[in-house]
């Protein structure tokens, strides 16, 4: 008889099962391709060690501290630790509270039309824009614009300054602030809005007093993610006319207005980009030692928002 | 008379209507910023492009070679050495992008996901420059030059390998949304005729999810063309066509950036200063059109459950 029963069958299949090879063999290549991830990070973190050991050793928090120079043994990163941390202070200035704006605009106030649809796929569209071309957005615009007499500036430096490179890594992160925060919103149930207008509130009182406060966790973890982005960015900085020579110096009688218009700026990974493309194999050390200074700062910024979002999570799950 | 002074009631406190449209304003004015961002990229590239354009021979663009200051701009060398680098990108990005979604998606238990997932994450927040050290000075030193002694300092195969590192956690995710959409039941039908979580996962799960992996795939191509500075720091500044990826050449983003760097003065009005434009809006064009493409794909294939 060449048929045989269900019952023969689903016996055959269950006293196979528990030694199918195919089954373990693809799962654990599955799972080595996400552990691949998971190597490449050790083995780029275990290398940047090693590599900065030496310059961490022999002068300790000297080198965090030391202005940029072109001896080797003098170079320090200070001068790209002030200019990341004032670059990261404009990107929030300007780009947090445009972006929660825009998004709040897009998802709570407009209608779902042609030019609301247009405007969103515009958004998504510029979040893919590689992130040099937003510099060559901000030579023109910025550093032009700048250049042309809205601040004055000093001979030599034209225009490049900290508001260009502020302005450029803003516009860069604002499409990503503006998706993050919508999709925040979105998270956010229609009941509440409804029973909020049901008791007379109008939209921006919903908005602020309901809206906004359960929303306030996941806008704040996209936040933190897009301006450690920004953080990490060289690209655009390099045409937004950050300093990438060996050194220079701040005049040391410069007020706050004039420090962040008026005087030549750099930022932490293009101190670390610098120091790369120097030939002398002992900078080799230095960009290593500059990366290990970028990445604490970077990955302390991430850990403590994967911990926020986590904490979030549990608690409404 | 009292119908009357009701309906005036409900139409509410001047003041407060006044505030609601304000804030309505200014919400709508930050939304406008965003396109006009988009208009500004848009003309300052077309413009200064279109100088470039008009100022130089036809020729020039068809010289051999990329050297912007002797007044060659070949642009296809750029475009293939970005290629090339891009498709051994993906060669990386492909499949180890693909397989961390299948193990997060269909193997991994909710706990162990939360362990796991966080890797691609920290691997998303490394910045560019780092991975381009991490290509010039481990990549090409202590991996590629052990198995081709031949290779020059600076090539496209570490670049590339930089590139597809870079781009893995933008694959992953992606693809791992997909595959998260397809339904329970069509896993469940697939456990109930008998097939193992293998077939379940590689022969249902993943053509079910192939519109939301082939977006993934377009926007990593995407991403990859408009790395930067992995490029900058491990493909060289060679401007002449080479084909071979043990040896290294200057792609378009790398051209910006090189040109940036060439000199402090970049803010001239010659041609080379023009050029720059002139790449920036084929970069800008190029990812345009393959987001738009990867977006169509979705919308057109997504199977509706």
């Amino acid at each position: 008889m060449a048929t045989t029963s269900t019952s023969e069958l689903v016996g055959r299949s269950l006293r196979r099962r528990g030694r199918s090879w195919v089954n373990t063999t693809i799962a654990g290549a599955m799972l080595f391709s996400l552990l691949f991830s998971l190597i490449v990070l050790v083995v780029l973190l275990a290398d940047t060690i090693v590599k900065a050991l030496p310059v961490f050793r022999s002068r300790g928090l000297e080198f965090v501290t030391a202005n940029l120079s072109s001896q080797v043994d003098s170079a320090g990163i200070a001068q790209g630790i002030m200019g990341s941390l004032a670059l990261t202070f404009l990107v929030i200035v300007i780009a947090f509270p445009l972006g929660v704006s825009a998004a709040v605009y897009l998802e709570e106030y407009a209608r779902d039309n042609r030019w609301t649809r247009m405007i969103n796929a515009n958004i998504r569209n510029l979040a893919g824009v590689p992130s040099i071309v937003y510099g060559i957005l901000g030579l023109f615009l910025f550093v032009k614009l700048i250049n042309q007499g809205l601040f004055s500036v000093a001979d030599g430096i034209s225009g490049r300054n900290l508001i260009a490179g502020g302005l450029t890594l803003s516009v860069l992160v604002l499409p990503i602030m503006i998706i993050t925060t919508a999709e925040a919103l979105r998270a956010v149930s229609r009941e509440l809005r409804e029973a909020s207008f049901g008791v007379g509130a109008t939209k921006w009182e919903t908005i602020r007093a309901q809206v906004l406060p359960v929303a306030l966790p996941g806008i704040l973890t996209g936040a933190v993610l897009t301006i450690s982005r920004a953080f990490g960015e060289t690209a655009p900085l390099l045409l937004a006319g950050a300093v990438l020579s060996q050194y220079f110096s701040v005049s040391s009688d410069a007020g706050l207005v004039d420090l962040v218009s008026n005087q030549p700026y750099t930022a932490l990974p293009l101190i670390v980009y610098n120091f790369a493309r120097q030939p002398e194999t002992e900078f080799v050390q230095l960009t290593a030692a500059a990366i290990l200074v970028l990445l604490g700062m970077l990955l302390s910024v991430n850990a403590a928002t994967i911990l926020l979002r986590d904490r979030v999570e549990r608690r409404r799950g | 008379m009292t119908a009357n002074s009701a309906l005036i009631d409900l139409t509410g406190d001047p003041r407060r209507r006044r505030r609601e449209r304000t804030v309505r304003f200014v919400f709508m004015t930050a939304a406008g910023v965003s396109v006009l961002i988009s208009l500004a990229i848009v003309l300052s590239l077309i413009e200064q492009a279109w100088q470039f354009v008009v100022a130089i021979e036809f020729d020039q663009l068809l010289a051999n070679g990329w050297f912007p200051r002797r007044g060659r701009f070949e642009f296809l060398t750029l475009f293939v050495h970005s290629s090339i680098i891009t498709g051994i990108a993906m060669l990386v990005a492909v499949p180890f992008g693909l397989g961390s979604a299948i193990y997060l998606s269909e193997y991994a238990k909710p706990t162990s996901r939360r362990i796991l997932k966080p890797i691609l994450e920290v691997l998303a927040g490394i910045p560019s420059v780092v991975l381009g050290f991490f290509a010039l000075q481990f990549l090409t030193p202590s991996v590629i030059r052990k198995v081709f002694p031949a290779a020059d300092s600076a090539n496209f195969l570490a670049a590339g390998i930089g590139v597809g590192i870079l781009i893995i956690p933008l694959v992953a995710s992606v693809s791992e949304d997909a595959m998260r959409a397809v339904p329970r039941a069509l896993r469940e039908a697939s456990y109930g005729l008998g097939a193992k979580q293998w077939h379940t996962a590689l022969r249902v799960v993943v053509p079910a999810a192939l519109s939301g992996i082939a977006a993934a795939i377009i926007l990593g191509i995407s991403r990859a063309i408009g790395e930067t500075m992995v490029v900058a720091l491990a493909a060289g500044l060679n401007g002449i066509r080479n084909l071979n990826p043990l040896e290294g050449g200057l792609t378009m983003t790398g051209a910006i950036a090189n040109l940036s760097v060439g000199s402090d003065q970049v803010a001239g009005n010659d041609s080379a200063f023009q050029s720059l434009f002139f790449v920036g809006l084929m970069l800008f064009t190029l990812t345009l059109g393959l987001n738009v493409i990867s977006e169509r794909v979705v919308r057109r294939y997504r199977q509706r459950y």
